[in-house]
């Protein structure tokens, strides 16, 4: 979405007297100037009004939905919440049953955020590199298979990345943990869990960076690709080698771009289920609080997805339902952030 | 011109709409007319069906039966079915394994014919509702719990090199509290006398997700266990261990995990070719057969009225040969059913259900067959449904 708004923006101030932008400009209002004819001025009206009207119905249909999505949260997870007897965010229990539910969700909270964070840390800084290495480096017969090829994998459904985490990547990460664990081990992050290897955080963590890696590539390829010529060329007459164009023409235009990719696929790390579900192993009931990327838990997404089968009274669905809420307030506050930052570049930018 | 247009796509419209109208109002009529006389008429059909060809038809019912509960019969209930259906292909009957508690909710609340349910209908108040009561209320007579699927749990556990190990109440306490936490513990290596036992550590895996597997083997460990299991049984894990989800995760994990040992059912781990620990519950070591289990539900005690076979499963039962861990699925029905037809199909499927062969049948599946006394009460029973 940035992308568009703001390629114009940066272009059009360096070059207002481009001979091509100057007869679009004057010739964009010509079919619905006043000069146009009567009858097709009538219909070009009713287009717009017919269209207008379609958008703002779905403007407005996006904006509802989301509201009744959260009225139905709240209103399903209050009578839950009011009954439960531990502190709803800091608690690590989570009993829902019975006369006395106590539940917290500072454990599924804990475990969302760092795999999705270790998630972005990897697939960020990668995706953009293949992004770079599609859009300024690669040559053409091979940037295309290979943009084609990247999008595939997004193709791929969660379950089947889970399988393969836990069959293939699952042993083959274990050598790297223990080695992390042994000499990282007085970070908190790095300390020894108590799960096997093959089920933990860290592996959940890379599991998900392959998974959201399409849609940073994607995206980032398509702001890389929008970088106006002009920059491009420009840095290079002014002696600077590939790389320092890249950065100083390609990264600065496509920040935005970026962020909000990142974004996107951080709202895919926080609410994936199946995958994280398969993968981390669930800590049984009173365990000791761990930092570590070793150890094991749930996700809000694979927590409820875990108790889903026996949702049988409305209390119990409550709590649930209240994990759930929280998911969807986090992804918006991510949300919101993103869009800060991005309209905070794009004043600098301009 | 374009008033034209849009006058002759409505006049389009309308007419479409007329026409379709008077196609539903028809289709309307004659479905409502067919299927009342469906109604009427069915009992006569299948009795000049039955004049027609011979004793077969006469208990093949047509129709349509609804069941639901009980995840742990599933395979079985889905075999019988088609195992039925091969008979009398009239009958359709769906099943919907959404768990025990939401069977005997929906049975209650009339909307499905039959539930499945790994334990019998309460007795006391839970959540406000008295199940029996309200199973009475809604069949307008009692409803019976008939004991139909024997699903044993077995210990299984990976330890390459060796193929027996005994393990006791106490024991499975042990390990699954995280107490016992290598595999040559001089405690296991007692009970195990000429077995060399490697000192790999002990990895227990436990259902990460809500499971009646769980509540049984749990109520096992309480039960047999004595003072041993610290926690109240349940379906929500309370020992020790690394969740995994549903059967096949913990079933796969002791597979991919040198040390692990895990409790699921018998189908579980004999499909995904883990051995099995022998539990000795005091009067010596009993494995995981179909017999050895058929002993343990012979030995349950009937714990209900006449033709409601409910029973009290004894885990720590000291019978000779009996494997003690497992559970039983009830079919909940009522006894006397004002919609005769309803019944009829009702009768006749839990009648092939309850069969010898039937039972045997499902042994593949890793069910075990319901001990030939029990068998009996369950076909009379079914029979005495009306």
């Amino acid at each position: 979405m940035s992308p568009p708004t703001s390629g114009p923006a940066v272009a059009g101030p360096s070059f207002p007297g481009d001979p091509v932008t100057g007869e679009l400009a004057s010739s964009a209002p010509g079919p619905f100037g006043p000069g146009a004819e009567g009858g097709r001025r009538g219909q070009g009206r009713l287009g717009d009004r017919l269209f207008g009207g379609a958008a703002l119905g779905s403007g407005l249909t996006v904006v509802l939905l989301v509201t009744l999505i959260g009225v139905f949260l709240v209103s399903q997870a209050l009578p839950a919440l009011a009954r439960n007897q531990a502190n709803f965010f800091t608690s690590t229990e989570w009993v829902v049953s019975g006369d006395s539910p106590r539940f917290g969700i500072a454990r599924l909270l804990w475990v969302t955020v760092l795999s999705s964070l270790m998630a972005l840390a990897i697939a960020v800084p990668l995706g953009m590199a293949v992004a770079l290495f599609l859009t300024q480096y690669a040559p053409r017969w091979l940037a295309r298979p290979a943009a084609g090829a990247v999008d595939l994998l997004a193709a791929v459904p969660s379950i089947v990345f889970g399988l393969w985490g836990l069959r293939v990547l699952g042993p083959l990460t274990g050598g790297t943990q223990d080695f992390l664990r042994d000499h990282l081990g007085f970070i908190p992050l790095f300390s020894a869990g108590s799960v096997s290897s093959t089920t933990t955080i860290f592996l959940a963590g890379i599991v998900l960076a392959i998974m959201i890696l399409p849609i940073i590539t994607a995206l980032s390829r398509d702001v890389f690709n929008q970088t106006p010529t002009t920059h491009k060329e420009a840095a290079l007459a002014l002696g600077a080698t590939r790389w320092e164009m890249i950065r100083t023409a390609v990264l600065p235009f496509g920040k935005p771009g970026v962020i909000s990719a990142s974004m996107l696929g951080l709202g895919r790390a926080l609410g994936e289920t199946v995958a994280v579900m398969m993968l981390v192993s669930s800590l049984p009931a009173g365990s000791a609080w761990s930092w570590s990327l070793f150890g094991g838990g749930e996700t809000f997404a694979s927590k409820i997805a875990l108790g889903a089968g026996e949702f049988d009274t409305p209390e119990k669905t409550g709590a649930y339902i209240a994990a759930g809420l929280v998911l969807f307030v986090l992804t918006f506050i991510v949300n919101a952030i993103a869009r800060v930052v991005i309209e905070r570049r794009k004043a600098f930018t301009e | 011109m374009k008033i034209t247009q849009s006058a002759c796509i409505a006049a389009v419209a309308a007419l479409g709409a007329v026409a379709l109208a008077g196609c539903g109002s028809d289709n309307n009529t004659t479905s409502s007319t067919s299927s009342t006389s469906g109604t009427t008429s069915s009992a006569g059909s299948s009795s000049s069906s039955g004049s027609d060809t011979g004793t077969a038809a006469a208990d093949c019912p047509s129709g349509t039966l609804n069941a639901e509960g009980s995840s742990a019969q599933k395979n079985a209930f889905e075999e019988v079915v088609a195992a039925y259906n091969e008979k009398c292909p009239d009958l359709t009957v769906n099943y919907n394994p959404s768990g025990s508690g939401t069977g005997v909710k929906q049975f209650n609340a009339g909307l499905v014919d039959f539930a499945g349910s790994d334990s019998a209908l309460k007795t006391e108040e839970k959540d406000g509702v008295i199940e029996v009561d309200a199973a009475k209320k809604r069949c307008g007579s009692d409803a019976w719990n008939l004991p139909m699927v024997v699903g044993p749990i077995s210990v299984a556990y990976n330890l390459p090199g060796v193929d027996k190990v005994v393990l006791t109440p106490a024991l499975l306490s042990g390990i699954f509290q995280g107490e016992i936490t290598t595999w040559n513990d001089a405690k296991i290596a007692a009970a195990n006398p000429g077995v060399t036992l490697p000192g790999t550590a002990i990895k227990p895996f436990f259902r990460s997700d809500e499971s009646g597997t769980t509540d049984n083997f749990t109520k096992y460990l309480k039960a047999a266990g004595g003072d041993a299991w610290k926690a109240d049984p349940g379906k929500v894990w309370t020992g020790k261990g690394e969740g995994k989800e549903k059967s096949s995760g913990v079933a796969d994990a002791v597979k991919s995990t040198e040390g692990g040992v895990t409790y699921v059912e018998w189908s579980y781990a004999k499909d995904n070719g883990l051995s099995m620990a022998q539990i000795d519950n005091g009067s010596g070591a009993v494995e995981l057969t179909a017999d050895s289990v058929g002993k343990f539900i012979a030995a349950a005690q009937a714990d209900g009225q006449g033709n409601d076979l409910r029973l009290k499963l004894d885990y720590a039962t000291k019978e000779a040969g009996a494997y003690p861990i497992g559970l039983v699925t009830y079919e909940i029905v009522c006894s006397k059913n004002s919609d005769a037809a309803k019944q009829a199909a009702i009768k006749s499927f839990l009648g092939f259900f309850a069969q010898g062969d039937t039972q045997k049948s499902l042994e593949d599946l890793g069910y075990a067959p319901l001990p030939a006394d029990l068998q009996t009460k369950v076909a009379a029973a079914v029979a005495a449904l009306s």
